[in-house]
């Protein structure tokens, strides 16, 4: 079921005496999500991803725009005439019911000709928790699980009775590191494998990146982005985007173009073919850094990180937005500062450069 | 360890002095005291031990007369305050204008003083030669004809002595009920919300249930608190009770205690212990029953 946005918004009152300061959390969205396929919300807190949610599920109604299922119009829709699947972020199972009764609580409220006999709902309910590996849990009570069974049970729950869509807010948050990277996997297998259309919010980009189809960039209540997610790592529109994705982060140095060349010392750094001379951003992917001892780029030395794989080399320099310029290097080859300094050149595609004032990207 | 232990008890000697002096002592006293038959708190004498004291109460139309009446009145007030208390809290926790006015209303009774209410509820219902009393009027002006409901006929009685407890202990319920829902998290009702669930169910399968433990605790505390009204009979039928047919056991232990002909403790001491056996088992019921319909 493909899923439509057009032209929503949502704003929120504001508080006090003169509620002038109004909050527009979902600011004029209009896309498309593709049928059966797994979408991520992404963005930093307070940017409106909950409340974009919400409204497609229904538990918020939007301030203006228009929601569509395929070609339903489901805008003034409740929730229960939707048809979508919600899986909460503390995952709100009722703690009194066992995981069977959990999974079967949707389908009770089944009313006329959708009613379903016992048995019926038994055998539903099992095969949306064999879908999900909790089959021998059924009687359990959700306070005797661990946090990511407890996951599995919420989602059997959206699943049970056969959702057009399915929404999950921050799925992995509550759960520890090795979880989450094992979740999101078993997110990515139940999905495919019901391929019913996804819908997940996350501010954790890495999270997004690793399982999506599809990310959706927010900030502050704009769409910034969308597009799969290596090409929107690649391929940024903004500074924001940029700074966003990837871990570590982008490094950002004020930098200037001068003869159709960036220059952030007195080298420069790459060529720059079409850009006129200004102030701008450049930003350096952490793994666009080569060492260099004739490097154009001159930054302090600060230390090494041994990851494995790779090393990390944290190093210093004034023009750079953080304190910090991380470059991650491949673990072959040998720091040497010389006098305190380390050298480097760049990958040209790896750097992006920005204007300064609007912060948009600046092609080449 | 030992050490541990040691100071752990000089910690808690000051509540066991007083505990033991004010509360376990006196049971102690009050049980021996129930099975000495004519005892003399004047002169520390009795004839000796045995079941006559109990006999006695058991066979005193005025105990039998304040057994009955406070049955009834935990019988009818229990179930109805605490649902109407429910009742009033779902309605003050799904408003969101003047809440906290209403709130602070139905939380007054709490802070008033029994007698006040006493007064308050004599005008009401009292019928006097000058006047029938604000009830009266009311039933007048629809038809009725006017029921002297302080000194008038046995239901009459027992209706405004209901009201009354049912008033003075609705407070603390809503009080407790309001923050138990309030303490029901926002997603439970959202995921019903989602899988369509109707308000009725969602309020009997999720909020009943995710309450239950205050609603628990509001019954076993209020059998045990209407099983002990006495004051409230007090403030509205004056002291002498078993003249207007309107004692309750702890007012009848109260009158063998200090009443007119000088007091008998003996029998105070076993109706005391009758009483203490009747909430005993009411608890025991009520615990029993809680075990499957308490989800904590």
């Amino acid at each position: 079921m493909k899923v439509v946005l057009q032209n929503l918004t949502k704003k929120f009152p504001g508080r006090g005496k003169n509620k002038t300061d109004e909050v527009i959390a979902v600011n004029d969205f209009t896309f498309e999500i593709p049928d059966g396929k797994l979408i991520g919300l992404l963005g930093p807190s307070g940017c409106g991803k909950s409340t974009c949610l919400n409204l497609i599920c229904g538990l918020l109604r939007p301030t203006s725009g228009k929601i569509y299922f395929g070609e339903d119009d489901v805008t003034d829709l409740p929730p229960e005439s939707r048809g979508v699947g919600m899986v909460f972020q503390n995952y709100a199972l009722y703690p009194h019911l066992t995981v069977k009764q959990n999974i079967m609580f949707p389908l009770e409220n089944l009313k006329g000709d959708k009613k379903m006999t016992k048995q019926a709902m038994e055998a539903k309910a099992l095969e949306a928790a064999k879908l999900v590996q909790i089959d021998m849990l059924m009687d359990r009570k959700p306070g005797e699980l661990s946090g990511g069974q407890q996951q599995r049970v919420a989602i059997a729950r959206a699943l049970v009775k056969t959702p057009r869509v399915l929404l999950l807010d921050e799925p992995l948050s509550n759960l520890d590191a090795r979880l989450r990277l094992q979740t999101r996997e078993e997110i990515r297998r139940i999905q495919t494998e019901t391929g019913v259309t996804t819908i997940f919010v996350t501010h954790d980009q890495e999270e997004a990146m690793s399982i999506s189809d599809l990310i959706f960039v927010m900030k502050l209540g704009v769409l910034q982005q969308i597009g799969m997610p290596q090409d929107v790592y690649d391929d940024p529109v903004n500074l924001f985007v940029a700074k966003f994705l990837g871990t570590p982060p982008i490094n950002v140095f004020a930098g200037r173009v001068k003869g159709q060349k960036l220059y952030i010392d007195d080298l420069p750094l790459i060529d720059v073919p079409g850009v006129k001379d200004q102030e701008v951003w450049a930003g350096i992917r952490p793994e666009g850094f080569i060492l260099d001892e004739q490097g154009p780029l001159v930054c302090r030395f600060g230390a090494v990180e041994v990851m494995g794989r790779d090393i990390s080399v944290v190093s210093y320099h004034d023009a750079c937005q953080s304190p910090t310029v991380r470059s991650i290097i491949d673990a072959d080859n040998h720091v040497l500062p010389l006098e305190g300094k380390v050298r480097f050149s760049v990958k040209p595609h790896k750097v992006h450069i920005f204007n300064k004032e609007t912060e948009e990207r600046i092609r080449f | 360890m030992d050490y541990k232990n040691n100071k752990a008890w000089l910690y808690l000697l000051p509540a066991i002095i007083f505990l033991g002096c004010f509360m376990v002592y006196p049971l102690i006293d009050v049980f021996v005291y129930s099975f000495e038959e004519g005892y003399n708190s004047a002169s520390q004498t009795s004839f000796g031990l045995g079941g006559y004291n109990y006999s006695y109460v058991l066979h005193d139309p005025y105990f039998m007369q304040a057994v009955k009446n406070t049955f009834l009145l935990v019988v009818i007030t229990v179930p109805l305050s605490t649902g109407l208390a429910l009742l009033i809290s779902v309605g003050l926790s799904s408003i969101d204008k003047l809440k906290n006015l209403f709130q602070t209303i139905y939380f007054l009774p709490y802070v008033t003083n029994t007698l006040a209410v006493g007064l308050v509820f004599m005008i009401l219902f009292k019928k006097t030669p000058y006047s029938d009393g604000l009830m009266n009027a009311l039933i007048k002006f629809f038809g009725g004809t006017a029921v002297d409901f302080i000194d008038g006929p046995y239901w009459a009685k027992m209706l405004v002595l209901c009201l009354y407890t049912i008033w003075i202990v609705m407070p603390f319920k809503i009080l407790l009920l309001t923050s138990a829902l309030a303490s029901v998290r926002e997603d439970y009702y959202n995921a019903a919300k989602v899988d369509g669930t109707s308000r009725w169910r969602t309020f009997y399968k999720i909020t009943l249930p995710m309450i239950s433990p205050t609603i628990f605790y509001l019954v076993i505390t209020g059998f045990i608190g209407a099983f002990k009204v006495y004051s409230d009979a007090v403030a509205l039928f004056g002291t002498n009770l078993n003249a207007s047919e309107m004692n309750t056991i702890v007012g009848y232990i109260y009158d063998m205690l200090y009443g007119d002909s000088g007091g008998y403790p003996s029998y105070a001491s076993a109706a005391a212990i009758i009483l203490f056996v009747i909430v005993l088992t009411i608890t025991c019921i009520n615990m029993l029953v809680s075990e499957k319909h308490v989800h904590y």
